[in-house]
C-alpha cells in the first residue's frame, strides 16, 4: 500500500460523562475509498467533525501526509485538502449555487469578488467529475440530489483531496445513491481519497474498498469489503448477532378497515387514485412503493390530516365520512408517522410530555397536568419498550432515532391499538433498532392488531407483510400474498406492471 | 386635486424629501446590515436618540460639526457591541435584547443630557450643517434647488447606499455577510468565524444608527430633546422588509416614506382648516402599510436572521 495521505492516530473525546471516541486510528491511502461503519452515536460524526476541526480532540493527533494538523481549525482542515460533504447540508438555500460554492474562498478584504474566475473553475471541475450544475441557480430551487452535488463541488473548489461524506445517501432516492456511488468510484479512480459515514450494510459492500467498523466509540474491526460479508459486518457492527424478526403465517380476524375507490385530490391534482384496500385484524397489509407515489396521502387520510374527495371508507363496518384526529385517536387507530422529527415528536418538550400528547384529557385533574401519573406513565413506556438514552424528565431531541422510534411505538401500542398506520418505521434507523421496532410490530399483530405498513423496503415488507399491494402514481395495485411474493415480481408491481400479471380487481 | 399638483411641483417639497429621507436611509441601511448578518437590532429607536443627543451635546462642548456625527457614530458602535454581546455570545432574544437597548440608550440619552444641560424654559441650541450647493448641479432649474442644496450628511447618506449595495453584492466580505445570515454553519464550513461577522455587522450597522440620529440635531433641527426620534427607528425596521434586505431599495424606501411625509406637512397647510390635521400625519404611515404589503410578499428573508449560533450544534 502506498503511504497514506490521512493517519487519525489515537483520537479520544469525552463529552461529559461519555466517551464518544475513544483512542481511534485510522489510515487513508490515495485513491482509497474507506467507509465508516457503525451504529448511530458509535462515534462516527464526531471523528469526523474532529478531522474538519469543528471539535478538538482530547487526545490523539491527525496527520495529513504526514504533517500535523492544527486542531479546532476548519479553515486549516480546509488549506490541508480536506473537504467534508455534511448530512445536513451547509449550504444557504437564498443565494446562488456559484456563491455557496465560492463564499470564503477570497481574502475577505479584497475590494472585488472575482466571479467570472471562479465560475470557470467551478464549470471546469463540475466537467471533469460529471457534477452537473448551473452555478447561477438559487440553491433552494434545486432538488435534494443536486444541492448534493453543489456540496461536493464546494469540498473540490477548495482543492479538497481527501473527501468525508457524512450518511450521503441518507436524504436521496435510490437512483441518487446509485448515481452518487458511480461518482465517487470515479473521485477515487481520479487519485482523489474517500471516507463516507454510514451504517447501511449494501452500500458499504458496493462501495467502499475497506471498511472500518466503529462500536461504542471504539475501533473494533477493520475488513477489506472483498473479504468480509454482510452478515459479517452487522455482526461486528451490533456486537452481537441480530437477526431481522420475520412474520409468521396467521389467519385473519375480522375486517377493520376498508377503502373502496377512494380518491384524494389536491391542487388539482388527483393524489390519491380509486384506490382499495381491506385490513384485517391480526394482519400485516404492506404497501410497497417508491417514495413520493402517494403514501404521505394514504398515510395523512387514516391519520385524520386529511379528507378524501371520493369514494367510500369503512371502519369497523360503519361509512366514516371525513376523520379528525380526534376520532383517530378515539377509535383505536395508532399512528407511526413518516417524519418522526417532525410528525411524531416534539424535540423541545420532555419525554413524558410527548408520552401523552395524545391523551392529554386522561392525564388531566381541574384543568391541571398530572405531571406525576404522566412521568410514571412514561417510565412505563421506557420500561416496557427499553427506551435508551434519556430519562422521562429529558428533552425527546437527545434521544437517538432509534430510541426515539421506540417511545413513539410504545405510546401507540400500550394500548393495544385496533388499527396500527406505520409509515417507514424502521426508516434511518440502525441495524439494532430495526429489528427492535420490527419485533414490536409483529408482535401487536399477534396480538390482533390489524398493522398497515407503509414502506419503500423491499425486504422489510417481504418480511413483515402478510398480503402486500403496491402503489403507484396514486394507485394501488390488487393484493398478493405473501406466499406469491417475491422480489421480481414486486419490483414489477412497484414500476407498476401489475394489469398483466393480475387480470381482475380484488 | 390642483392642490396636491401644486405642492408636487414645487423644488421646496423635493428638498425637504432628501432632509426627511437622510436619517430613515442612514438608519435603515445600519438595522438592514445588521439583519444581513443574521441580527435583528431592534435598539435602533435608543441608538438613534443617543446618537442625536451626544453628537449635539458634543458640539454644544465646542466640537466641529463632523467631530460630534463622529462621536455618535462611534456610541452608536459601542451600541452595537453591547447588542452583540447579549444577542451572539450569549445568545438572547434578539427582540428581548434589542427592547432592552432602546429603553436603555433612550433614558440614558435623558440622563446625560440633564446632567450636562439644565433645565431651560427655551432649549439651548447649536449651529446645524449648512446647504452646500453643488457647483453647476444646483444652478439647473427645479432640479437644482431641489436635489443638489443638501447638508453634507444628506449626500453622505446617499453615497453610503451605494457602498453598502457594493460591499454587500460585489465583494468576498459581502458575501460572509451574507451567507452568516442565511446558514452561519454553512459559513463556518467555509472557514468564516459566524460570530466575529456578526460582531463586525451589528456594530457598524448601529455606528450608522448612531449617525441617523446625530442627522437629527446637527443638520435637520439645532437643539435636542428626548422625544425627537419619534418613531423613526421603527420605521426603519419596516423599511429593511419593504427594501428586501437590498441597499438601494432602501434608500428608494426611505425617498418614498419622507415624500409621502414632505407632502402631508404641505398638505397640511393647504387644507388645514377643513380637516383635523392627525388625520394628515397618518397618511405615510398608511402608504407604507400597503407599499409594505404589496412589496414584502417576494422578500426573502434572511434564513438565519434571529436564529443564535452556537458553535457545534445544529
Amino acid at each position: 500500500m502506498s503511504k497514506p495521505v490521512l493517519e487519525i492516530v489515537g483520537v479520544s473525546k469525552r463529552f461529559g460523562p461519555t466517551l464518544a471516541n475513544d483512542s481511534i486510528s485510522l489510515s487513508l491511502a490515495q485513491g482509497e475509498i474507506v467507509a465508516l461503519l457503525g451504529e448511530n452515536g458509535a462515534g462516527k460524526t464526531t471523528l469526523m467533525s474532529i478531522l474538519f476541526g469543528h471539535y478538538m480532540a482530547d487526545e490523539g493527533r491527525v496527520l495529513v501526509d504526514g504533517q500535523e494538523l492544527p486542531q479546532g481549525k476548519p479553515r486549516a482542515a480546509i488549506r490541508a485538502g480536506i473537504g467534508m460533504v455534511h448530512q445536513h447540508f451547509a449550504l444557504a438555500p437564498n443565494l446562488t449555487v456559484l456563491e455557496n460554492v465560492i463564499t470564503g474562498t477570497q481574502s475577505l478584504w479584497s475590494p472585488k469578488l472575482r466571479s467570472s474566475e471562479a465560475r470557470a473553475k467551478l464549470l471546469a471541475i463540475s466537467e471533469r467529475f460529471g457534477l452537473k450544475v448551473d452555478p447561477d441557480a438559487r440553491l433552494g430551487d434545486l432538488s435534494v440530489g443536486e444541492q448534493q452535488r453543489v456540496e461536493i463541488l464546494k469540498a473540490l473548489y477548495n482543492e479538497a483531496r481527501i473527501l468525508v461524506f457524512d450518511e450521503p445517501t441518507a436524504v436521496l432516492t435510490q437512483a441518487e445513491s446509485e448515481r452518487l456511488f458511480a461518482t465517487l468510484k470515479d473521485m477515487a479512480a481520479q487519485g482523489l481519497s474517500l471516507i463516507f459515514i454510514s451504517h447501511k450494510l449494501d452500500e458499504v459492500l458496493s462501495a467502499a474498498n475497506r471498511v472500518v467498523v466503529l462500536r461504542g466509540g471504539r475501533h473494533v474491526a477493520e475488513r477489506n469489503t472483498s473479504e468480509t460479508s454482510k452478515a459479517e459486518l452487522a455482526e461486528l457492527m451490533v456486537g452481537r448477532t441480530v437477526t431481522r424478526p420475520v412474520r409468521e403465517p396467521s389467519t385473519p380476524g375480522e375486517l377493520v378497515l376498508e377503502a373502496a375507490a377512494v380518491t384524494i385530490r389536491s391542487d388539482g391534482v388527483d393524489r390519491l387514485k380509486a384506490v382499495d384496500f381491506r385490513l384485517h385484524a391480526g394482519e400485516v397489509l404492506g404497501i410497497i412503493g417508491v417514495s413520493g407515489n402517494g403514501q404521505h396521502m394514504l398515510a395523512q387520510l387514516l391519520s385524520g390530516t386529511r379528507s378524501k374527495t371520493a369514494g367510500d371508507l369503512l371502519l369497523y363496518g360503519k361509512a366514516v365520512d371525513n376523520l379528525s384526529v380526534t376520532d383517530v385517536v378515539s377509535a383505536g387507530i395508532g399512528r407511526i408517522p413518516e417524519d418522526r422529527n417532525k410528525e411524531g415528536a416534539i424535540g423541545e418538550m420532555a419525554i413524558w410530555e410527548n408520552a401523552i400528547l395524545e391523551r392529554v384529557k386522561a392525564f388531566s385533574r381541574g384543568g391541571l397536568v398530572d405531571r406525576k401519573a404522566a412521568i410514571a406513565f412514561a417510565q412505563t413506556i421506557v420500561d416496557r419498550f427499553d427506551v435508551r438514552g434519556g430519562a422521562p424528565t429529558s428533552r425527546i431531541r437527545l434521544l437517538s432515532g432509534g430510541n426515539m422510534q421506540k417511545l413513539i411505538l410504545g405510546r401507540n401500542l400500550i394500548d393495544r391499538p385496533r388499527i396500527l398506520l406505520a409509515a417507514q418505521p424502521a426508516r434511518g434507523l440502525d441495524e439494532g433498532a430495526v429489528a427492535a421496532v420490527l419485533e414490536r410490530i409483529l408482535e401487536a399483530k399477534r396480538q390482533g392488531t390489524a398493522v398497515l405498513l407503509i414502506s419503500e423496503d423491499l425486504d422489510e415488507v417481504m418480511a413483515l407483510a402478510d398480503r402486500i399491494q403496491a402503489i403507484v402514481g396514486g394507485k394501488l395495485s390488487p393484493a398478493i400474498s405473501a406466499e406469491e411474493a417475491s422480489a421480481r415480481k414486486l419490483g414489477l408491481m412497484m414500476a407498476g406492471e401489475w394489469t398483466t400479471e393480475v387480470p381482475h380487481a380484488v | 386635486m390642483s392642490a396636491a399638483f401644486d405642492i408636487i411641483a414645487s423644488a421646496g417639497l423635493w428638498a425637504a424629501v432628501l432632509r426627511i429621507a437622510t436619517p430613515l436611509i442612514l438608519g435603515t441601511l445600519g438595522a438592514l446590515l445588521c439583519e444581513r448578518a443574521g441580527v435583528l437590532n431592534l435598539g435602533i429607536e435608543g441608538i438613534m436618540t443617543f446618537g442625536a443627543m451626544i453628537g449635539w451635546l458634543s458640539v454644544y462642548n465646542g466640537a466641529d460639526l463632523w467631530t460630534g456625527f463622529l462621536v455618535a457614530a462611534l456610541a452608536g458602535g459601542l451600541f452595537g457591541l453591547l447588542h452583540s454581546l447579549l444577542t451572539v455570545t450569549l445568545g438572547l432574544s434578539q427582540h428581548v435584547s434589542g427592547l432592552g437597548v432602546t429603553l436603555f440608550a433612550s433614558s440614558f440619552s435623558y440622563y446625560v443630557f440633564r446632567l450636562a444641560v439644565p433645565v431651560a424654559g427655551t432649549p439651548p441650541t447649536i449651529t446645524p450643517f449648512q446647504p452646500i450647493a453643488i457647483p453647476r448641479l444646483s444652478d439647473l432649474p427645479f432640479v437644482g434647488p431641489a436635489f443638489f442644496a443638501q447638508t453634507p450628511p444628506t449626500y453622505l447618506a446617499i453615497a453610503l447606499a451605494l457602498v453598502l449595495a457594493y460591499v454587500i453584492f460585489r465583494t468576498p466580505l459581502g458575501l460572509a455577510i451574507r451567507m452568516t445570515g442565511e446558514n452561519p454553519h454553512a459559513a463556518e464550513a467555509q472557514g468564516i468565524n459566524p460570530m466575529v461577522v456578526r460582531y463586525g455587522a451589528v456594530i457598524v450597522g448601529s455606528a450608522l444608527m448612531g449617525m441617523a440620529g446625530a442627522f437629527l440635531t446637527l443638520s435637520a433641527f439645532n437643539s435636542f430633546f428626548p422625544t425627537m426620534v419619534q418613531g423613526r427607528g421603527w420605521i426603519c425596521i419596516a423599511l429593511v422588509v419593504f427594501a428586501s434586505w437590498r441597499p438601494l431599495r432602501a434608500l428608494l424606501g426611505g425617498l418614498l416614506f419622507a415624500f409621502f411625509d414632505g407632502f402631508q406637512l404641505r398638505l397640511q397647510t393647504v387644507l388645514g382648516g377643513a380637516v383635523p390635521y392627525q388625520l394628515f400625519l397618518m397618511i405615510p404611515y398608511i402608504l407604507s402599510i400597503v407599499a409594505l404589503a404589496l412589496m414584502a410578499r417576494r422578500a426573502r428573508v434572511p434564513q438565519a436572521l434571529m436564529q443564535p449560533y452556537r458553535r457545534g450544534e445544529r
